[in-house]
């Protein structure tokens, strides 16, 4: 079993759901995000997603796109990226899924890419912009290397779609709770629920829901039907607003903190 | 004229959108659900009469087709080719754009949905479209980098005049690219009420196709004006390629003449070699932007890199899937033609003929009179060269204006 498969049993046993936090690599700079990724997971949070920034995030609200042209305006390079799964991994024990856009990895070289991240210590990849359909080479090489496949679903998916979709990840599946891009919104989805218990129709896998979720209130609220929360944008704005690095850091930690005591009081 | 405008050909691409390594799809499953209702209606629409009759109507009393092949004897003269110019900058709107905007608003209103979005470079798409949605009575949102709209003034304001609600895009590079990820995440949000109305035949399937079909007429009208004004076919075929629909507009229908030569010229900019340029195909890689796979221009990391031109409307970082084919297989050549040799045949063009082009069709004239010896040496006689007028110039009178230096001062 996959380390991330690890992490939802044991939130399992222990009745709450896994606390997911992304955060971009080399954002504010690659000392920085590590450092960022580090407070995170001691304030809480149980897996890493890191974002490999990508010039064209079209499935990015304002706030990630803005985290990403830092890093990369601060050079950051695939390469560093796998650096820093392998020092986050190292030094905080807990799962680093990656997450891109395909060019970066169809540049990088798909069997590459998948043998350097496994080297590197990371369970896997979340992929916003590639379907099933067009995974040929990301198939082959998850199999090779033994990594998770995590692709997303969406409340506009069909029932075939979302069956076949699950049919082709491995670990969890990544629920997107609204019809739109990322970024924390004042109200959770409605349309997440009913997305989550279609997919439980068709398969066993742990879902993850994400998009929108930015307090710890919202983070119960979504740990009553999923396996798994998501954030991301409140926690970078946590950086992107701080006047300084200690200052974005306590903030980072403040928030993890509340997101994981959201997370261990679902709403039922 | 007749359905020949609207009809699909060819074996490619396959039913995933696949045109050999290239097209397909890379978006987010939220889009899926609408690309593949999108497909089905367009599909519907190809074979329906009443669509393909409407279609048609509208392209003659509406937008003017078909444009007029126009042998330019003056321009023929000072560059050694036989030059017949495709006249699209006489369509309504002024570009070949009108035809796949035409298309797409009507299968937007057969699919019931009750608003366009669209992105625009130079204005021409974003215009089209207004236009288009001002007929249909749709609402419209036009996407467009910032630095696109103040190079390009006139064109927000035709476009607000029509209706439209233009939106400056402020992200990256602020340019075309960006205003296709912005209409992109619009899309995402809004998916249910509205249509991405995608002005060139790249995007993801099945809008590479759709849109070729949209706008093939070009060539089929060509052709057979071509005939009927030399008896014969042409020796070549020569358009600019930005994300590439006038150019496979008008080589579709010549794609099986196969003694005809098809040349699409790309912007080089300041010059490949300076690295500041828009020439995909020469210039770039295979690699995946906006939902397919084509060349575009990106660093080793898969990075998109910023493209240059001084024809806004080919100032864009990736091509049609379909170019990226039709230059692998060989059956199409794609050759850069720098800022300053379109500008030189844009002069020309002024010059001999009285007409002012767009910035853009500049590029494939420069390019004919690139290819222009050449080929005479080849055939041992004078050429016959078809060239894409795609657009007017009027757009960019203030951006030449500049060029020449000929404006008095404010």
């Amino acid at each position: 079993m996959s380390r991330i498969g690890v992490a939802f049993d044991k939130a399992r046993a222990d009745g709450r759901a896994v606390l997911v936090g992304c955060m971009p690599a080399g954002f504010p700079t690659v000392e920085g995000s590590i450092a960022a990724m580090i407070a995170m997971v001691e304030a809480g949070v149980d897996v890493i997603e890191m974002e490999i920034p990508y010039s064209d995030p079209v499935m990015d609200g304002p706030v990630i796109q803005k985290a990403s042209d830092i890093a990369l305006a601060g050079g950051v390079r695939t390469a560093d990226a796998l650096r820093i799964v392998d020092t986050v991994a190292a030094a905080t024990g807990a799962p680093v899924v990656t997450m891109t856009y395909w060019n970066p990895i169809e540049q990088y070289g798909v069997d590459s890419f998948a043998r350097d991240l496994a080297a590197a210590g990371g369970t896997g990849l979340i992929t916003p912009d590639l379907i099933p359909e067009e995974a040929g080479e990301w198939l082959a090489a998850s199999e090779a290397h033994g990594l998770d496949r995590t692709f997303l679903v969406s409340p506009s998916s069909t029932d075939a779609r979302l069956k076949m979709t699950a049919e082709h990840c491995r670990g969890f599946v990544y629920a997107t709770a609204i019809m739109g891009v990322t970024g924390a919104r004042s109200q959770t989805s409605e349309a997440a629920p009913i997305l989550v218990s279609r997919l439980r129709e068709v398969t066993d896998l742990p879902v993850g829901v994400g998009l929108g979720v930015g307090t710890g209130a919202q983070a119960g609220t979504v740990a009553g039907y999923a396996d798994a929360v998501i954030v991301g944008s409140a926690l970078i704005r946590c950086l992107l607003d701080a006047p300084d690095q200690a200052a974005g850091l306590t903030a980072l930690r403040t928030l993890s903190a509340e997101l994981a005591e959201g997370v261990r009081n679902p709403a039922r | 004229m007749s359905t020949d405008a609207a009809a699909p050909a060819g074996q490619l691409p396959d039913s995933a959108g696949h045109f050999g390594r290239f097209g397909g799809r890379f978006v987010p499953e939220a889009l899926v659900a609408a690309l593949d209702e999108l497909d089905a209606a367009y599909r519907k629409a190809m074979t329906d009469e009443d669509f393909l009759a409407e279609f048609d109507a509208l392209l003659r009393d509406y937008a003017g087709t078909p444009s007029l092949l126009y042998e330019a004897r003056r321009l023929s003269a000072q560059i050694g080719a036989r030059v017949l110019l495709k006249r699209e900058d006489l369509n309504h709107t002024g570009a070949h754009k009108v035809r796949n905007v035409l298309g797409q608003a009507l299968l937007t209103k057969r699919m019931g949905k009750r608003r366009v979005i669209a992105e625009t470079g130079a204005g021409q798409h974003g215009v089209a479209t207004a236009t288009a949605a001002a007929l249909f009575d749709l609402e419209c949102v036009v996407y467009m980098g910032e630095v696109d709209t103040e190079r390009q003034a006139l064109n927000v304001a035709r476009m607000r005049m029509l209706g439209a609600t233009v939106v400056p895009v402020t992200t990256g590079s602020r340019t075309l690219k960006d205003a296709m990820n912005e209409a992109m995440r619009d899309w995402v949000a809004n998916v249910d009420s509205t249509h991405y109305l995608i002005g060139t035949a790249a995007g993801p399937h099945p809008f590479p196709e759709m849109v070729r079909d949209f706008v093939r007429g070009i060539g089929v009208e060509a052709r057979q004006q071509c005939l009927d004004l030399t008896g014969a076919l042409p020796d070549a075929v020569a358009a600019c390629v930005g994300g590439g629909s006038n150019a496979l507009g008008i080589f579709h229908a010549f794609v099986p003449d196969t003694d005809v030569r098809l040349y699409g010229f790309e912007a080089g900019g300041e010059g490949v070699a300076t690295g500041r340029h828009a020439a995909s195909i020469t210039g770039g890689s295979a690699g995946v932007l906006h939902g397919t796979r084509t060349y575009v221009l990106q660093n080793e990391d898969g990075q998109t890199v910023e493209s240059h031109s001084i024809s806004a409307g080919l100032d864009y970082p990736g091509v049609g899937p379909e170019h990226a084919w039709l230059h692998d297989s060989g059956r199409a050549t794609y050759l850069p033609v720098d800022d300053d040799e379109a500008m030189a045949a844009f002069e020309l063009l002024c010059r001999t003929e009285g007409i002012i082009p767009a910035i853009e069709s500049s590029h494939a004239l420069a390019g004919a009179r690139k290819i222009a010896p050449q080929l005479a040496a080849e055939l041992g006689r004078e050429p016959v060269i078809v060239v894409n007028l795609s657009g007017r110039g009027d757009k960019d009178v203030h951006t030449a204006g500049a060029y020449f230096g000929i404006l008095d001062k404010e």
